[in-house]
């Protein structure tokens, strides 16, 4: 065992960093923070056009000659700018689904249009009326022909704005136990009869209420089996779960201590010296080592072949639950100044109450924190399940 | 990077797993409370050669590296053994250090002599409350400018330790008691580097205790809820007991992965090795009590009586890490190793 960091794209890092010097433009950032759209088309097609999007694919269903370990260092150093890709993250976990269940055709013309960035992915799984109980979803497919006609709604559709295609958790058999009668279509957003309304959020982001009326689709866009697609979920679920990433730069504690030093408390003595402000600053860097750990620790799962699948709901319940206190306790310690709204200030309170907002979605979105808790309580611990259904 | 245990680290978790369980009962723990010492179990570990497992082979050790011992700690901490082994690992590792020291060494490793460290400065030539100070024969300490080793005269139970939390033999120790031998192993600078570093590692191995103790703790309370009912089901069906066992488990989780690098740290990344110390002796401290006070929760009215395991953890979750002093000042002390050192990194940066 040893715990040495290591570098594993060590060798694309300058041309990655290139890259982005290149091809990534300046206001992106600020656009997405102001206009709370976390997919920048023009960053997207550029990606595209350079292969990255499909470096990982097999070459028969849509992959490209770029090197995967490049690709992968580029979406490092975007990242690494703090500019988001929501929308190739629910693609790419999508697609990655699709190369496990779907039927040829379908692996090679959404992949390949992936690939080409023509094809950007919404999840459509939670609704109004179920989030957490995913499987409860109401949307109902009905088979008309070689045909299915949709109708229901769905919440928290992120990106779909900038979306081509809904990856949508439908029910197609009522008479069933509700986990064995769900099915996954790649609904078209330009289908009639789709509507998309915005939904804003505390964090700034922007994601969407979607609307399905009489939409029709073709069977061949149906993807895994009818009334199977509580398997096709949980495959898709495990990608999502893998992709934390192990954090970089300076910690909410080492900025936290910067900032400390340079701010005195009331013409006295620099904030840094007070002893509870070391304490607490302390707490957080314990914890966020902690955190750390657990993502290193998907990561070299992922590396030596395999799925975090426990490790990553620990990650998942650990990070975001620690992060989000940290966050409320570094207000705690700025005071006043830390209630002003300015993400683009280049100042450490306006960072933490950016931060602080984003945060508390964290512990709700890709599964609760006491969706989490269930799992860890039945796989770790052996514990009854406890849900009536 | 690589974060399976090797083959030969799992063999020593299996083995001291295995000795820890059978020689470290519950019945054995309470039996040795009166003294906090389990001379039997003492003699056991030194047959196996446990204590000086990590002193260099030239000195008669075993050359292991301080992530072996933080296996060995861990299951030692899981069992919440009645012997001092953290302590006398970490006097040994001092010893060793240097040619006054090392006469010392033939006897503990025959097991005769336990040795032991005291955790606070020295005040007027008296330890307060020294760790296994109604038990030990030598008290390696740092005296005004001096590193010293004292042995005392007589012999074991010297004393009969205080009452106390975790049951445990501390006591007063006067280092200038008639009829004591006192070797100086280094003195000045040299004396406090090795001083500081000693207390740095016993923090990485009463971590890696007080993280075992955690696992004992949830094992004993996870089971208890399996088998307890109320309200006509296993309380362990009700989401109030699972949902804070969840996140006792997640934190668990993290605090071993955190324990295991501060022990690899030790040998191998000596920047990291003070702040990670630090780090996994505060976040095992908290972890483990919390675990210890969740599970005692679950036994209800039953976790109060003596009769039952889960209050042998929660008192020794508690009093292990205050041998160190108020848990305060190692929160100040890793304050000042992350946030004095300009430039310094946090683990995980280049």
């Amino acid at each position: 065992m040893e715990f040495e960091p290591e570098d594993h794209y060590a060798a694309h890092r300058a041309a990655a960093k290139a890259w982005v010097a290149a091809h990534v433009e300046s206001g992106w950032l600020e656009e997405q923070e102001l206009t709370g759209n976390y997919q920048t088309p023009e960053l997207h097609l550029r990606l595209a056009r350079d292969g990255l999007l499909g470096a990982a694919w097999p070459a028969e269903f849509g992959g490209t000659d770029a090197d995967p370990e490049f690709a992968r260092a580029v979406f490092q150093e975007v990242l690494g700018l703090g500019l988001r890709l929501d929308g190739w993250f629910s693609t790419q976990m999508v697609l990655n689904t699709v190369l496990h269940v779907g039927t040829d055709e379908q692996k090679r013309d959404m992949l390949s249009a992936g690939a080409r960035g023509e094809m950007v992915i919404a999840l459509g799984y939670t609704e109004p009326s179920c989030g957490s109980d995913v499987a409860a979803a109401k949307t109902r497919a009905v088979r008309d022909g070689d045909e299915w006609v949709i109708n229901g709604s769905k919440m928290f559709t992120s990106t779909a704005q900038e979306a081509s295609h809904v990856f949508l958790l439908t029910r197609t058999n009522v008479d069933v136990p509700k986990h064995r009668g769900l099915t996954l279509f790649m609904v078209p957003l330009d289908s009639p009869g789709v509507e998309i309304r915005p939904v804003h959020t505390i964090g700034g982001q922007r994601t969407n209420a979607t609307f399905y009326s009489d939409v029709r689709i073709p069977d061949r866009l149906r993807v895994g089996p009818v009334d199977g697609g509580w398997g096709v979920m949980r495959t898709a679920l495990t990608y999502e779960r893998g992709l934390s990433a192990p954090l970089t730069g300076p910690t909410w504690a080492d900025r936290g201590a910067d900032w400390a030093r340079s701010v005195s408390r009331d013409g006295g003595s620099p904030v840094i010296d007070d002893p509870v402000v070391r304490e607490r600053l302390a707490r957080i860097a314990i914890e966020t080592e902690m955190t750390r750990l657990l993502a290193v620790r998907n990561a070299w799962i992922v590396e030596t072949g395999g799925m975090p699948a426990l490790e990553g709901t620990v990650h998942k319940l650990f990070s975001t639950e620690t992060g989000q206190q940290h966050l409320a306790s570094l207000l705690d310690l700025i005071g006043e100044e830390a209630v002003i709204q300015d993400p683009m200030a280049d100042s450490f309170p306006q960072a933490v109450e950016s931060a602080f907002r984003k945060a508390v979605f964290t512990t709700i979105a890709g599964g609760s924190s006491e969706v989490q808790r269930e799992i860890i309580a039945e796989r770790a611990l052996g514990l009854p399940k406890n849900r009536p259904s | 990077m690589d974060l399976a245990l090797t083959d030969e680290q799992r063999s020593v978790q299996e083995l001291f797993s295995e000795f820890f369980s059978k020689e470290s009962t519950p019945e054995r723990v309470r039996a040795a409370e009166a003294l906090g010492f389990d001379q039997p179990l003492w003699d056991a570990l030194t047959g196996i050669d446990a204590v000086t497992m990590g002193l260099p082979e030239d000195v008669g050790g075993a050359g292991a590296s301080a992530l072996d011992l933080v296996l060995v700690a861990e299951q030692f901490g899981q069992r919440i053994a009645a012997v001092p082994l953290v302590e006398a690992m970490v006097a040994a590792s001092v010893l060793a250090r240097s040619e006054a020291g090392r006469g010392l060494l033939d006897l503990v490793t025959d097991g005769t002599v336990i040795p032991t460290i005291a955790l606070r400065p020295v005040v007027a030539r008296v330890v307060r409350l020294a760790p296994a100070g109604a038990v030990a024969d030598v008290i390696v300490a740092l005296d005004g400018d001096d590193l010293v080793a004292v042995r005392r005269p007589g012999q074991r139970p010297y004393t009969q330790p205080p009452r106390n939390l975790a049951s445990a033999p501390i006591a007063d120790w006067d280092l200038a008691a008639a009829g004591s031998q006192r070797s100086v192993l280094a003195s000045g600078e040299q004396a406090r580097q090795a001083y500081s570093d000693a207390v740095s590692l016993w923090r990485v191995l009463t971590g890696a205790a007080l993280c075992g103790l955690r696992r004992g703790a949830l094992d004993i309370g996870v089971s208890y809820v399996k088998v307890r009912e109320a309200f006509g089901a296993p309380i362990g069906h009700f989401q109030a007991i699972q949902h804070r066992l969840a996140d006792l488990y997640a934190a668990g989780d993290a605090l071993q992965l955190l324990v295991y690098e501060a022990g690899w740290a030790w040998d191998a990344d000596p920047v990291h090795a003070q702040v990670l110390s630090c780090m996994s002796f505060l976040a095992a401290a908290e972890i483990a009590f919390r675990t210890c006070r969740e599970a005692l929760q679950f036994h209800g009215g039953y976790g109060v009586t003596v009769e039952y395991d889960i209050q042998m953890y929660y008192r020794r979750a508690k009093a292990w890490p205050l041998a160190a002093g108020p848990v305060r000042d190692s929160y100040q002390h890793l304050a000042g190793l992350l946030f004095d050192e300009p430039g310094r990194l946090s683990p995980g940066q280049e």
